[in-house]
């Protein structure tokens, strides 16, 4: 080796190493990370918590089918036992009537300080009355025969109150457990004691479940026809990341392989194969760095497009390989580096258009592009020619590309049709344009549809749609977040008795703020007041006081008693009920009111400007009295907004699809700009046309088949301008001056293609939709590329000379 | 997710809290078949009733009344109008009640402490004397123009909350349906005339 040689080997041997250390260091999440926004919006940031970690992220629905109900249900309760003894769930619910129990007399033991009918009028003498009035009504109902049990501590009726407040999905049950409508799953629903983002820990609680079943049906002789289904956004996370993960190894596994079986046949020779791969792996390595760099963690899925960097970085050693073979490198160097150079600027100038991307899968992948694509060219330049041998003995390809120049060359007679299918294409494009692009951002998601109807219908039977709309109160303090939801509450207790919404929920139903549990015990006169109330609301019912003597204990219980915290609530169901709805990160409270929509409908647009309205005005109306709020220094601050999570979901993906869409024009013109200067404006627009033709091509095909585009389809078209100006580069490059190496290009260019082909190939069968949608993009727009930059390139582009 | 998977109807909650008291069944057997096969002719009424309840807790008896409707076999409607309006609907086995605007649903299968309330009535009416002794042990007394049904629930869960349903009738019409208590207490509603359809 010459000494320039030894310095090249140095310095690509330090400069692996470096990379090699920080790449070991970075961070690898597969989590939702990728798809959400870095620099969101005061919306996307709510969105995001509550797709990481809020309101819904901790509930895991547990389904049990198959086999006869006795057995589903035996099975379901012992499952429910072993759940509830693993510090993994915090609440695990069944439908058993223990819970039922435990609720029931936490209701009726904290009735005087939940009820909200409890005021200082509804404790004088008349009020009493009324109210005791009104219980013995009730009692004159079949329900009263089980209501009356409570009347003698409850004369005032506020636990029926407070249940008759309460809303009651109907969840079907079946010996003894709840089961779904149709009556052929038993359901559990746990929540989790990790977060939603807590990717791990839900990781295992999804395998704690399943052993938990696996143990509870070893149990049961005749359970072995039982089947487990585990939903729920940790479940969705959970198989995510798994199958991101699968599909990272499996696709680079094959595409590796087949290209370095395409590659074998084209060398016949291993030492090239082997050489071939060396830029293809500093490329990757360089890209895993920049990213782990640039980035807090590495996502899984831009290792998935990483895959995509193989078809792209083996080229350049193809080119190096085939049509340097039994020539002199220096020879090469001189004249097909400086192509291969302005080749490898074009694509790295469409990638750098995506760094700014707030989509960070996007971003990341665009700089993993650009530092693999500029490592690998560079090592192919200044190493490959160093350890290439003397004598490198390469298959001769001169025949396949002489014969495919006559081809390409009687291809060429017909390409006026091209501009017909220019005009068809637009056409096929302008009759799609409704369904043009997609605009949902579960577009992105990798989750299976057959996963997302078990999901929707394990959430119909259990009565827990999937919310869209929420309203939002957040505060730095937890009473002040309480009181505003309490206030806003009220507002939308009248909308839903006018049928406006359907109904909603509150934390503070089973937590009211401290506020309100104070003005509730002020209401509460004291013990001998009280009796002497009592006594005078008593004339002319048929009740007498000293029955009612537990009643005058309760009260005063209730009126001594240290206010309800979140801790009361511990070991209820009522407690996972107020957890999903209130939650505390960092400084800042934050009070979810989920709405239902009416009955078998969704919200109307007036429906959604009421709840608007209802929000301002309960929220800028002071929470506090007057008179306490003199006390302290101000109010804390709280903001509270209606939130359309669909909306939010569905603005940020078209947010992020336009970016994509201009972020690529941008690319587009910097590849022009780029060839305009450094070769000629009418040269520049000669090598753009035929990659323009391929991308409306494709685009008219995924139109024409269904499918609508999305952000990675338009980041595969980028990759086809990309891959594509190397070849109407070379086209370019043998019209200037072919000097009798046009066979020999012709066939670099194939097998670079069909490297290409084969690498973006593999991605369009992953079962992840934005890999899948980038290979089904590339994979024939870089083929169309070729073939179109062959069809348009002058005459003398490809002839040889005799 | 809402957390409105931990409530459930009202009923369950009462249900729970019902005070437990221990209760004996009894039972026995009598052919039925005659009265069964006269009350099954009946395919549907309307009728009003009035209905009285002697609690313990209370000095004086409360009443009530509304109307009740029956369509054969399986669907019964008590309409209390007085002094609360109320109703409670079973149907197919299914029971809902619907007070102001709140309706609840559940599935009496699962709910077996509630089977004595309408169950009893519903399946006296329909003459479906399977029915009646899968829940009830039942005893028949009396003739044809003056019968008494006892209904005892065999089930736990219900005889902790009834101990006895008495059903009073003459011919196809019933009269009286007292509901003893497993406490002593006890309700009587008495059926009034036909109402016009």
């Amino acid at each position: 080796m010459t000494r320039a040689g030894w310095t090249a080997t140095l310095v690509f041997g330090a400069l692996t190493a470096l990379a090699a250390s920080v790449a070991a260091r970075a961070r690898y999440t597969a989590d939702l990370s990728a798809f959400l926004p870095r620099a969101p919006t005061e919306g996307q940031r709510l969105l995001t918590e509550e797709l990481r970690a809020g309101f819904a992220s901790r509930f895991l629905m547990i389904a049990i089918e198959g086999g006869d109900p006795d057995t589903r249900a035996h099975v379901a309760a012992d499952l429910a036992r072993r759940l509830r003894a693993d510090p993994a769930f915090v609440v695990v619910s069944d439908g058993d009537s223990e819970g039922y129990a435990r609720t029931a007399s936490f209701l009726l033991g904290h009735r005087y300080l939940l009820s909200d009918a409890v005021t200082p009028e509804r404790f004088t003498a008349a009020g009493l009355h009324s109210a005791i009035g009104d219980a013995l009504d009730s009692l004159a109902s079949p329900e009263g025969l089980m209501a009356k049990s409570l009347f003698t501590s409850d004369p005032t009726g506020e636990t029926l109150h407070i249940l008759d407040g309460l809303n009651s999905p109907h969840i079907a049950t079946q010996n003894g457990v709840w089961s779904s409508h149709d009556g052929r799953r038993a359901l559990l629903l746990a929540q989790t004691a990790a977060a939603g983002s807590d990717t791990d820990g839900q990781e295992q609680a999804c395998r704690s479940v399943r052993s938990a079943f696996a143990a509870a049906v070893a149990r049961a002789p005749t359970a072995s026809a039982l089947r487990l289904a585990v939903s729920g956004p940790g479940a969705f996370a959970v198989s995510a990341r798994a199958t991101i993960r699968a599909q990272v190894v499996r696709l680079s596994a094959i595409s590796a392989l087949l290209i370095a079986a395409l590659l074998l046949a084209a060398y016949r020779s291993a030492t090239a194969l082997l050489l071939t791969f060396i830029p293809v792996a500093s490329g990757a390595l360089a890209g895993v760095t920049a990213v782990g760099l640039g980035f807090d963690a590495v996502h899984g899925i831009t290792l998935g497009f990483g895959v995509t960097l193989i078809g792209e970085a083996v080229d350049y050693a193809i080119y190096l390989f085939i049509q340097s073979a039994g020539a002199d490198v220096a020879e090469w160097r001189r004249a097909v580096w400086p192509t291969v150079r302005l080749g490898m600027l074009t694509s790295v100038c469409g990638f750098a258009a995506l760094v700014p991307s707030g989509f960070q899968g996007l971003a990341q992948l665009g700089l993993f592009s650009i530092a693999g694509l500029v490592s690998a060219a560079l090592v192919t330049r200044y190493v490959l020619p160093q350890w290439r041998p003397a004598i490198l003995e390469t298959r001769d390809l001169t025949a396949l590309g002489a014969s495919l120049a006559r081809v390409l060359g009687r291809l060429r007679a017909g390409r006026a049709a091209l501009a017909l299918l220019a005009v068809l294409c637009g056409l096929a494009l302008f009759a799609h344009r409704a369904t043009l692009f997609s605009r949902e951002l579960t577009d992105l998601s990798p989750i299976p549809a057959a996963d997302l109807r078990l999901d929707a219908s394990l959430r119909a039977d259990l009565g827990t749609p999937d919310p869209r709309y929420l309203v939002v109160v957040s505060s730095p303090d937890t009473g002040a977040a309480l009181e505003s939801a309490e206030a806003i509450a009220r507002r939308l207790t009248s909308l839903a008795d006018a049928s406006v919404i359907g109904g909603f929920e509150s934390p503070t139903r089973f937590l009211p703020s401290p506020a309100s549990q104070r003005a509730r015990q002020a209401s509460l006169p004291a013990a001998d007041e009280l009796s002497t109330r009592l006594r005078e609301a008593l004339v002319g019912l048929p009740v007498s006081d000293e029955r009612l003597a537990p009643f005058l204990r309760d009260v005063e219980q209730a009126r001594t008693a240290s206010p309800l915290t979140a801790r009361d609530l511990s070991g209820t169901p009522l407690a996972s009920a107020v957890d999903a709805l209130l939650t505390a990160s960092g400084p800042t409270t934050t009070a979810f009111l989920p709405i239902a929509p009416p009955p078998g409908g969704e919200l109307s647009t007036a429906a959604i400007a009421a709840v608007r309205t209802a929000v301002d005005q309960a929220t800028r109306v002071p929470p506090r009295a007057a008179g306490s709020a003199l006390a302290k220094p101000g109010p804390p601050q709280v903001s509270a907004r209606l939130l359309d999570l669909k909306a939010e979901a569905d603005d940020l993906y078209a947010h992020y699809l336009r970016q994509a869409v201009s972020l690529s024009l941008v690319g587009l013109a910097a590849i022009l700009l780029l060839l305009a200067v450094t070769r000629s404006p009418l040269r520049a627009l000669r090598m753009v046309t035929p990659l323009a033709l391929a991308v409306l091509t494709v685009a008219a095909a995924l139109a024409l088949t269904g499918q609508r585009l999305g952000i990675l389809h338009v980041v595969g078209m980028l990759l086809i301008i990309a891959v594509g100006s190397n070849y109407a580069l070379f086209f370019d490059r043998l019209a200037q001056h072919a000097r009798g190496e046009v066979p020999r290009v012709l066939a670099s260019l194939a097998v670079a293609n069909l490297a290409t082909v084969v690498g973006f190939g593999v991605l369009a069968f992953s079962s992840v939709p934005v890999l899948a949608a980038l290979g089904r993009t590339t994979a024939p727009g870089a083929l169309l590329a070729l073939v179109f930059s062959a069809l348009l390139a002058p005459r003398a582009a490809l002839e040889s000379p005799a | 997710m809402s957390g409105r998977h931990a409530h459930a109807a009202r009923w369950l909650w009462l249900a729970a809290l019902a005070a437990p008291l221990a209760a004996v069944a009894a039972s026995s057997a009598d052919p039925l078949d005659a009265l069964m096969h006269e009350l099954a002719a009946r395919r549907h009424g309307h009728v009003t009733f009035t209905e009285v309840q002697y609690l313990a807790i209370l000095d004086r008896p409360l009443e009530s009344s509304g109307e009740l409707l029956y369509e054969a076999p399986d669907r019964l409607e008590k309409r209390t109008l007085r002094p609360r309006p109320e109703t409670l609907v079973l149907e197919h086995g299914t029971l809902s009640a619907t007070r102001g605007k709140h309706t609840r649903t559940l599935e009496l299968a699962a709910w077996p402490q509630l089977a004595p309330l309408l169950e009893s009535l519903r399946a006296t009416l329909a003459g479906d004397r399977s029915a009646l002794e899968q829940v009830f042990s039942v005893t028949l007394d009396g003739d044809a123009t003056h019968w008494t049904l006892h209904l005892a629930p065999r089930e736990a869960a219900a005889a902790r909350v009834v101990r006895q349903v008495s059903i009073t009738g003459a011919g196809a019409d019933l009269r009286t349906v007292e509901i003893l208590a497993a406490d002593g207490d006890r309700s009587v509603l008495t059926v009034g005339p036909e109402l016009p359809p």
